[in-house]
C-alpha cells in the first residue's frame, strides 16, 4: 500500500495499464505536457511518448473519435474536461458508442473510456458543477462508474480500461486532492459491486461519488444520537450491485439515498423504485431521497450550499424515518 | 483515365450494376410493403463508392451513411446478408438489429451506415489514427453527402484529422439535396470542396458519375493517405434518383435538372465507355445484367426464406463480455 491523493490513484491505474497495453491510449484536451486541467494526467505526456494525445477543443471529434480507434482495435481513454461539456458531444456516446455492439449484431466492440469530472462546491456555477451521470445510466450500452476513494479509483480506473464497453468514468473535482492508501502495481476492481464504508444495523444511506463521504460523515453523528447507519457505495451505478443494496436494506429496513444531482429524474430515484419493486416488504419506513434542488447551479456560495445535499440534511432524512 | 484496364472497367460496370439492381429492387419490394423500416436509394450515385473502394483492401475501413447500400457492396458485402438485414431477419449482417440505416461488418472494415447525418466522419478519423498509431498502413474513407458538411462534426473530425496529419480520405456525395433542401438553400458556397482550404489539406471536385475519374482521384489520395501524407478532401458531383427516402416523390427537384442528370448516369456512361473502347459488346453487357439480376434475386429469396431472430436473444450483445 502506498498513500497517495485521488488524482495520483486515477493516474497510476491509467499508468499501469499503458504499461501493461500497448494499445492503451489517452486524448483530451490539455492532457498532454500541460497534464490535464486537474493534473489527473501530468507527467504520462513524458512517460509515454506518443501515447498521451492533446486535442483541440473539439468535444465531439475527442468522443467521436474514440468511437472509431475502439472499433478498430485501441483502447482509448479520452478526457472531456467537465462533465459539463458531455452535451457537446452526446450524438456520439449515446448514438454511436453505445449502440454499435448491438446494433452491429454483436460484432463489433467498443473499448473506450470516458475520463470526466463532475461535482459542486467550488462555486463554478452551473455549466462547471453539475452531477449528470443519470444521463448515462439511462443509455443501455455504456458502463458508469462513480469512484469516492484513491483505492476504489484506482482499481475502477484498470477495469474500465479492461473493459470491452464505452465506460463513462467520473472523477469528483472535490476528491481530487483526497488522500489515501491505494494497492500497488496491479490493482482491478470489478464493476458492478458496491462497497460497504460503514456498517451499520438501523438504516442504509446508499450514495456514490463526494456524497459516500458526506453519508460518513452524517453516519458518525447519528451513532453519537444512537442510530447505527450502515453506509452503500454503488462505486459503479451501471452495472448495479442491487443485491447489495437489497441485503442492506434486508437487514436495516429504511433507506436513503444520498444524491448530488438534481431531484427529478435523478438515479437516486432509480435506486427507490427497485427497492420498491424488489424489496416492499423490506421497509418499515419511506424511502427518501436527499439530492440537489431542481435549479441550475448557484454562482454565490450561500446559495450553492442550499441546493447540495449536505450532512445535515441527510441527518435530518434519516431521522424523518423513526 | 489511361491506365484503368478493360478487366478494371468491367468489374466497376459489375459492382455499380449490383448496386444499381439492390436498389432497384428494394424500392420495388418497399412499394409493396415487404421491407420494414425506412430506406434511403443510392441509386445514380454508384460511381463514387465503385470509384473510391476499388483501391480499398479488407483492412482499409470506411463510415458509411444512411444512404449506404452502394458502400457496403462496393467495400465487399454480400448482397444475400445485406437483403436478410433490410428484411430483419437473423441471417442478415446485424442479425436483424440495425436495418437498412445502421448494416456493417467490421472484418470487412465497414464501420457501419448511420442514421445519424455526418456522425461517421469523427469515427472515421478515430480509425485512421487507429491505422496511423498501429502503424499498419491501412486507411480510411469517410462518405457522406453535400448537408452532412454542414455539421459541426465535418469541421471537428476535418481539422482533427488535419492537425494529426491522419491517412483519412473524406468523400463527399454532393447529390445537391440535403433532404429535400437544394444545396443553393444550405450553403453558400457551389463546391464543398473549398472547404478543404479551411484545414489546409487537398480538395478537389471531380464529376461523381464518371467512375474512371472516381477511381482515379481517389486512388491518388489514398496512396497519398497510406504514405503518411494525410487527408484529403474529394467532392463527387453526383445525383440521386429516387427521393430522400422511399415514400419521397421528390417534387422539389425540377424536372428539367431531373431528367439532364438521368442522361448523365453513371451506369450508361460507363455502358458508353465500355463499347466505345471496344471493351464490351451489348451482348456480353446484356449477360452481366442478367447475370446480377439472377444474383439480387437469390438474395431475396434467401432473405425471405431465413428466420427471423429468436425473442430470447432480445438482450445479447447489449455489452460485450
Amino acid at each position: 500500500m502506498k498513500k497517495m491523493t485521488y488524482a495520483e490513484a486515477i493516474r497510476d491505474g491509467m499508468r499501469v495499464e499503458m504499461q501493461r497495453d500497448a494499445n492503451v491510449y489517452i486524448a483530451g484536451e490539455d492532457v498532454g505536457k500541460f497534464g490535464g486541467c486537474f493534473g489527473v494526467t501530468a507527467g504520462l505526456f513524458d512517460e509515454f511518448p506518443g501515447r498521451v494525445l492533446d486535442t483541440p477543443i473539439s468535444e465531439t471529434a475527442i468522443v467521436g473519435h474514440a468511437v472509431g480507434a475502439a472499433a478498430a482495435g485501441l483502447r482509448p481513454v479520452v478526457e472531456i474536461m467537465f462533465i459539463d461539456f458531455m452535451g457537446v458531444c452526446m450524438d456520439e456516446l449515446f448514438n454511436q458508442a453505445a449502440k454499435m455492439r448491438y446494433m452491429f449484431g454483436g460484432k463489433a466492440k467498443v473499448p473506450m473510456v470516458v475520463r470526466t469530472p463532475c461535482g459542486g462546491g467550488m462555486t463554478a456555477s452551473a455549466q462547471h458543477s453539475q452531477c449528470i451521470e443519470a444521463w448515462f445510466t439511462h443509455i443501455p450500452g455504456i458502463k458508469t462508474i462513480m469512484p469516492s476513494t484513491p483505492a476504489d479509483a484506482k482499481g475502477l480506473m484498470a477495469a474500465a480500461i479492461r473493459d470491452d464497453n464505452p465506460v463513462m468514468y467520473i472523477e469528483h473535482k472535490q476528491l481530487l486532492a483526497m488522500s489515501g492508501e491505494v494497492p500497488e502495481g496491479e490493482y482491478v476492481i470489478p464493476l458492478g459491486k458496491a462497497d460497504i464504508k460503514r456498517a451499520g444495523s438501523d438504516v442504509t444511506i446508499v450514495a456514490w461519488s463526494w456524497m459516500v463521504h458526506k453519508a460518513l460523515a452524517a453516519a458518525e453523528q447519528l451513532a453519537k444520537e444512537g442510530i447505527n447507519a450502515e453506509v452503500v457505495d454503488l462505486r459503479t451505478l451501471v452495472p448495479l450491485d442491487k443485491e447489495c443494496i437489497l441485503q442492506s436494506v434486508a437487514k436495516t429496513n429504511r433507506l436513503v439515498v444520498v444524491n448530488e444531482a438534481v431531484r427529478t429524474s435523478g438515479f437516486a430515484g432509480e435506486i427507490a423504485a427497485i427497492v420498491v419493486e424488489e424489496g416492499f416488504d423490506l421497509l418499515d419506513a419511506p424511502i427518501v431521497r436527499v439530492t440537489a434542488l431542481d435549479i441550475p447551479v448557484p454562482f454565490n456560495a450561500k446559495l450553492e450550499a442550499v441546493y447540495l445535499p449536505n450532512e445535515t440534511k441527510i441527518i435530518a432524512a434519516v431521522k424523518s424515518l423513526f | 483515365m489511361s491506365d484503368v484496364t478493360k478487366e478494371q472497367l468491367l468489374d466497376f460496370y459489375k459492382t455499380m450494376l449490383t448496386i444499381r439492381k439492390f436498389e432497384d429492387k428494394a424500392a420495388e419490394l418497399f412499394a409493396a410493403g415487404r421491407l420494414p423500416g425506412f430506406v434511403h436509394l443510392y441509386s445514380g450515385e454508384e460511381a463514387v463508392a465503385t470509384g473510391v473502394c476499388a483501391s480499398l483492401t479488407n483492412k482499409d475501413y470506411i463510415t458509411s451513411t444512411h444512404r449506404g447500400h452502394g458502400h457496403l457492396i462496393a467495400k465487399g458485402g454480400q448482397v444475400d446478408k445485406m437483403m436478410a438485414e433490410l428484411f430483419a431477419k437473423v441471417t442478415g449482417y446485424c442479425k436483424g438489429r440495425g436495418g437498412s440505416m445502421h448494416i456493417a461488418d467490421v472484418d470487412l472494415g465497414i464501420l457501419g451506415a448511420n442514421g445519424i447525418v455526418g456522425a461517421g466522419q469523427p469515427i472515421a478519423v478515430g480509425a485512421a489514427f487507429a491505422n496511423q498509431y498501429l502503424k499498419n498502413d491501412a486507411v480510411s474513407v469517410c462518405f457522406f453527402g453535400d448537408a452532412a458538411s454542414n455539421r459541426g462534426t465535418f469541421h471537428e473530425a476535418l481539422n482533427l484529422a488535419s492537425v494529426w496529419k491522419l491517412p483519412v480520405i473524406f468523400v463527399c456525395e454532393n447529390n445537391r439535396f440535403g433532404i429535400s433542401m437544394n444545396q443553393k438553400d444550405h450553403m453558400n458556397i457551389v463546391d464543398v470542396s473549398q472547404r478543404a482550404i479551411s484545414y489546409g489539406i487537398p480538395g478537389v471536385t471531380i464529376d461523381g458519375n464518371d467512375v474512371a475519374a472516381v477511381y482515379e482521384t481517389a486512388k491518388d489520395a489514398i496512396s497519398r493517405a497510406r504514405k503518411g501524407e494525410g487527408p484529403s478532401l474529394i467532392e463527387c458531383k453526383t445525383w440521386r434518383h429516387y427521393g430522400h427516402f422511399q415514400g419521397d416523390a421528390g417534387l422539389y427537384k425540377d424536372v428539367q435538372e431531373q431528367e439532364e442528370w438521368l442522361k448523365k448516369d453513371p451506369i450508361l456512361k460507363l455502358e458508353e465507355k465500355l463499347k466505345v473502347l471496344n471493351f464490351a459488346k451489348d451482348t456480353e453487357l446484356k449477360e452481366i445484367r442478367q447475370q446480377i439480376q439472377g444474383q439480387i434475386d437469390a438474395a431475396v429469396a434467401f432473405a425471405e426464406n431465413s428466420p427471423e431472430p429468436s425473442t430470447e436473444d432480445v438482450l445479447a450483445d447489449v455489452y460485450a463480455p
